[in-house]
């Protein structure tokens, strides 16, 4: 599945506030939310189940990037958004290190296969360092969407 | 004269595993088999058909994707090669990664 098919590029948060985890998380839901990606009146709930599924492993798989999810029944689609700090952020990484994008995705209750094609395509790029060099790179909203796009259109990224 | 030292004893195992969970190999299990994987004195690589990925690294087994009903192969080298062979087939198909198997429609009755 592509980027595009699944990355709210409207809801990108290319200078995240918050210099903790869960303040994180929450900065990227509300966004999600403002998008009218996801109903406002779940986005706290959304917030505190990506919170608990984070605290019982992190997503933070190392280089520089966690990807913290959760399936829920206000989506009727995969949904992901992107948030960057340039300080970065403590996630209980594998790797110990700090976070510098975080890919936030919720996923509906059916279709697990659906999410397991969004995962495949984020792991697929994740893997090049040019990709993840350029990730941690974008500025603007725009420069994420471009990344992606062209992520999408070629496959030896 | 090192001649016996020049053999090396090459072991190599594999296998086919199905996926039996409803939910795939998503991040958790895919955790649980890096987890598995990495206790074991050999390499591992877990091949879908389409991509091909190291059994010891949770970023490469994300990257598999495998679906419900997935066949993957897996191929152990090195001295626990069949150990590891059956510890993690053990781990997929008899454990399911001790997650439900998948949910039946919900329509129907009970």
């Amino acid at each position: 599945m592509k980027f595009e098919e699944f990355v709210c590029f409207e809801a990108t948060v290319p200078d995240l506030q918050s210099r903790d985890r869960d303040g994180v998380i929450a900065e990227l839901v509300s966004s999600l939310a403002r998008a009218k990606r996801l109903p406002a009146k779940s986005a706290a709930e959304i917030t505190k189940a990506v919170i608990k599924r984070e605290t019982e492993a992190s997503t933070g798989m190392g280089k520089g990037v966690a990807i913290p999810h959760i399936k829920h029944a206000g989506v009727k689609d995969v949904v992901a958004v992107v948030g960057q700090s340039s300080s970065g952020i403590d996630f209980a990484a594998l790797d110990e290190q700090p976070v510098y994008a975080v890919i936030l995705l919720v996923s509906p209750l059916k279709d697990p296969d659906r999410h397991l094609q969004a995962m495949e395509n984020v792991f697929k790029h994740l893997q090049s360092e040019r990709f993840r060099k350029f990730l941690r790179q974008c500025r603007t909203p725009e420069m994420l969407e471009d990344l992606l796009k062209e992520a999408d259109e070629s496959p030896s990224w | 004269m090192q001649a016996g030292e020049e053999v090396l004893e090459k072991l190599v195992s594999e296998t086919v595993v199905e996926i039996k969970n409803g939910d795939g190999l998503h991040m958790r299990p895919a955790m649980q088999f890096v987890d598995l994987a990495s206790q074991f004195d050999c390499e591992i690589t877990v091949s879908s058909g389409r991509t091909e990925a190291d059994g010891k690294s949770i970023m490469n087994m994300s990257m598999l994707a495998a679906t419900y009903g997935t066949r993957l192969t897996i191929k152990a080298e090195g001295p626990q090669a069949q150990e590891a062979i059956d510890a993690l087939r053990e781990l997929v198909e008899v454990r399911m990664f001790d997650e439900p198997p998948p949910k039946k429609n919900a329509n129907q009755p009970q």
